[in-house]
């Protein structure tokens, strides 16, 4: 079948079943299971009203259970096992990971990407927040740098891959450099250990828009009796961004943070798309995918090793939500 | 804050020229790519996309031809014109004549002398060519294949849809851009109604255990994709969708579910409290009121979502490398980007360039159509 039609097939199946889904089933409650009539309509109603939020709820439950919190366990399980998935092998990939200079190259960099990009996007985020704050032109600024979030990690890598390309006719970077002077071109992506940075600034490119949003709403949100008291009191432009502004938003600049730190531990295109891992660029996310298809115990356990250091931020992140609802 | 005496001073200007400055830093990257998606491929590689405005110097090779060659007193001459080959002349039909700026007879350095000059060459040959193309060559022996000569020409800049055409024809990208619409036009819309009726029921339904429902979500907003993956292609082997399209929207639609839940429910939970209770003390089931009631009210979170979502599966490279099989028929754009042509077109610029910016088209159109519902969704959700 053409995939056009099965993809306005599956809509309608998929639109329509859902429709169909909760409206018969409540109907089913309150007409056939629990009716309000009979002996105890009242006694009914409650137990109906009882039920009906988990009618509401199994859906979402149902695609969130299978696809994200069986496979926490699914995939621990699996990354037990060896290659072929039959022998038992305990720790054995996790052992193997260990030994694997190209593995803890991958968590060096990892490491190095979760401490780079997010402090490098909030700081231009809160900085282009601030500067545009007061701006005639602020929103069409704001606009353009928020622009990047619409492009995908593989479009962005490309779109990089001109700036860094090893040729002064096409790299905007060579093309500097033999504007001020060397004669031969580099390979920016092949300078060992740099090439990380040259990476991370992809992706901080595309989520610095994500922190100034955040924080230029944030920012905004604070109460203008606090920064007139303070410029009454004498305090200069920085003095009042930095010890009356910074201070009322640094929930906010955490939550920014910590997102972007979540997104920094999965993003494997960039690498993918632009060194393929080569030349000591290697990360978690692109080292699974090396061996995913191949051998999926080891696939599992770097996954598994990935989940390990978001649960930290995953912890934290559920403690502030129920502090806020509480 | 403009009254504030001592606010618009002198920093006004230089936070104009900062903003600029970064505004013009973020821009330049893709603009590049889109000026050289346009560009003829020989001049990508001739000049710099910031120069596409302006002629281009580049680099071609013939041979002088040696029929025309006459015999004289001192040897042998040969007067003809570079611009009669014919595969010169498809070149420089392009934006009319070219000038000739400069010549050798080597290819190691095709610029060695100015154009009208006498060059003196081994073996006693000279050569000249003039800007018109016309050129002489003077040896003393008989000619044999004709002297090779290179030349440099200011080519006008030379602005084609050639690559859009390769790329949407020959390269196959049609078919890749059909296939990211249908894997993310059902991802984006199916997901919008079951999260809706689960957030109602997490923000307006009371019952035991929606405190750790609720913080269930927010921790499945980070559980990494990538655990995902290996147990869920098994399941899906098990259950025979195997790699293929439902197998794809499957895995979109939960992978978008806490996000579009937690969403949901911050949004509604934020709905005026009286609205929902005087319906209910009216008569209305919850039922009602969500589909009468909450659901029209949240349209801006809808929308919000579904933006995500979009822009989400559209982008995605992980999802569709396993969940979708390899071949040309169901390959997606940015598998068929960083898969296909990055290997097998790696050097070609304008190619690349143009397939880059045909996947990024409709995102950056839709980004721009319905910015506020996603700074709204944003702000809605900031722990995402």
């Amino acid at each position: 079948m053409n995939p056009i039609v099965q993809g306005i097939l599956t809509i309608a199946i998929g639109v329509g079943g859902c429709v169909g889904y909760f409206i018969l089933s409540n109907w089913l409650l309150d007409n056939v299971v629990y009716p309000a009539k009979g002996p105890n309509p009242g006694r009914n109603i409650n137990r109906a009203n009882k039920i009906r939020p988990w009618l509401f709820l199994l859906p979402a439950i149902l695609a969130l259970g299978l696809y994200l919190v069986y496979p926490v366990i699914g995939s621990f399980w699996r990354s037990l096992f060896d290659r072929s998935g039959n022998e038992f092998v305990g720790a054995g990939n996790y052992i193997q990971l260990a030994g694997d200079p190209e593995f803890r190259q991958s968590v060096f960099n990892n490491l190095l990407w979760v401490l780079v990009v997010p402090a490098m996007a909030t700081f231009f985020g809160l900085l282009i927040a601030q500067l545009t704050d007061r701006l005639s032109w602020g929103n069409i600024a704001k606009s353009l740098i928020f622009m990047p979030m619409a492009i995908s990690f593989v479009g962005a890598s490309l779109i990089w891959k001109f700036v860094y390309a090893n040729d002064a006719d096409i790299g905007l970077i060579n093309a500097l450099r033999a504007f001020v002077g060397f004669e031969n071109p580099v390979d920016p992506l092949q300078i060992p250990f740099w090439n990380n940075f040259f990476l991370m600034f992809i992706l901080v490119w595309i989520q610095t828009g994500f922190a100034m949003v955040i924080l230029s709403a944030a920012l905004r949100g604070i109460p203008e009796e606090t920064i007139e008291a303070a410029i009454i009191d004498g305090a200069s432009p920085l003095q009042v961004f930095f010890q009356i502004k910074v201070p009322q938003i640094m929930g906010t600049i955490v939550v920014v943070w910590t997102t972007i730190t979540i997104l920094v531990l999965k993003v494997f295109d960039i690498v993918y798309t632009m060194t393929g891992g080569n030349f000591g660029t290697q990360i978690l996310p692109s080292y699974m995918m090396e061996y995913m298809f191949r051998d999926d115990g080891r696939a599992t356990a770097v996954a598994f090793v990935i989940m390990v250091l978001v649960l930290p931020v995953m912890v934290w992140n559920i403690v502030q939500a129920r502090k806020e609802m509480a | 804050m403009d009254n504030i005496a001592g606010q618009k001073s002198s920093l006004g200007i230089a936070t104009h020229l900062t903003v600029a400055i970064l505004v013009i830093l973020w821009l330049i990257p893709t603009v590049g790519l889109l000026v050289s998606s346009f560009r003829d491929r020989d001049q990508i590689s001739a000049s710099g996309w910031w120069e596409a405005p302006f002629p281009v110097e580049q680099v071609y090779r013939t041979r002088a031809d040696p029929d025309l060659a006459v015999q004289t007193d001192d040897g042998w001459v040969i007067e003809g014109n570079l611009f009669d080959d014919e595969a010169l002349q498809e070149v420089f039909t392009v934006g009319g004549e070219g000038r000739i700026t400069a010549f050798s007879d080597s290819a190691r350095n095709p610029g060695a002398f100015e154009a009208g000059q006498v060059a003196e060459l081994e073996d006693g040959v000279t050569l000249t060519v003039n800007p018109d193309g016309s050129y002489v060559v003077t040896r003393p022996d008989e000619p044999g294949r004709g002297e090779r000569l290179y030349f440099q020409a200011e080519v006008p800049p030379d602005f084609t849809l050639g690559n859009y055409d390769t790329v949407l024809r020959a390269d196959g990208m049609t078919q890749a851009f059909i296939n990211t619409a249908t894997v993310t036009i059902p991802a984006t819309v199916i997901p919008i109604l079951v999260a809706a009726f689960a957030a109602y029921a997490l923000a307006w339904m009371d019952f035991r255990g929606r405190g750790i429902l609720i913080a269930a979500v927010v921790g499945l907003l980070v559980v990494p994709l990538q655990l995902a993956l290996v147990p869920m292609l098994k399941f899906h082997n098990t259950i025979g969708v195997g790699q293929s399209f439902i197998g794809i929207w499957f895995a979109h639609t939960a992978f978008g579910m806490p996000l579009a839940v937690y969403l949901l429910r911050n949004y509604m939970v934020g709905l005026p409290r009286d609205i929902i209770e005087s319906a209910k003390v009216d008569g209305a089931t919850d039922f009602q009121v969500f589909t009468k009631i909450v659901l029209p009210l949240s349209f801006p979170a809808l929308a919000a979502f579904a933006i995500f979502q979009f822009l989400w599966t559209w982008n995605d490279l992980l999802v569709a490398k396993v969940f979708l099989p390899a071949s040309d028929d169901s390959q997606v754009m940015t598998v068929k980007i960083a898969d296909d042509l990055l290997g097998s077109r790696g050097g070609d610029w304008g190619i690349l360039a143009t397939a880059a910016f045909v996947s990024i088209a409709v995102p950056i159109l839709v980004f721009f159509s319905m910015q506020r519902f996603l700074v709204r969704g944003l702000l809605a959700g900031s722990v995402k």
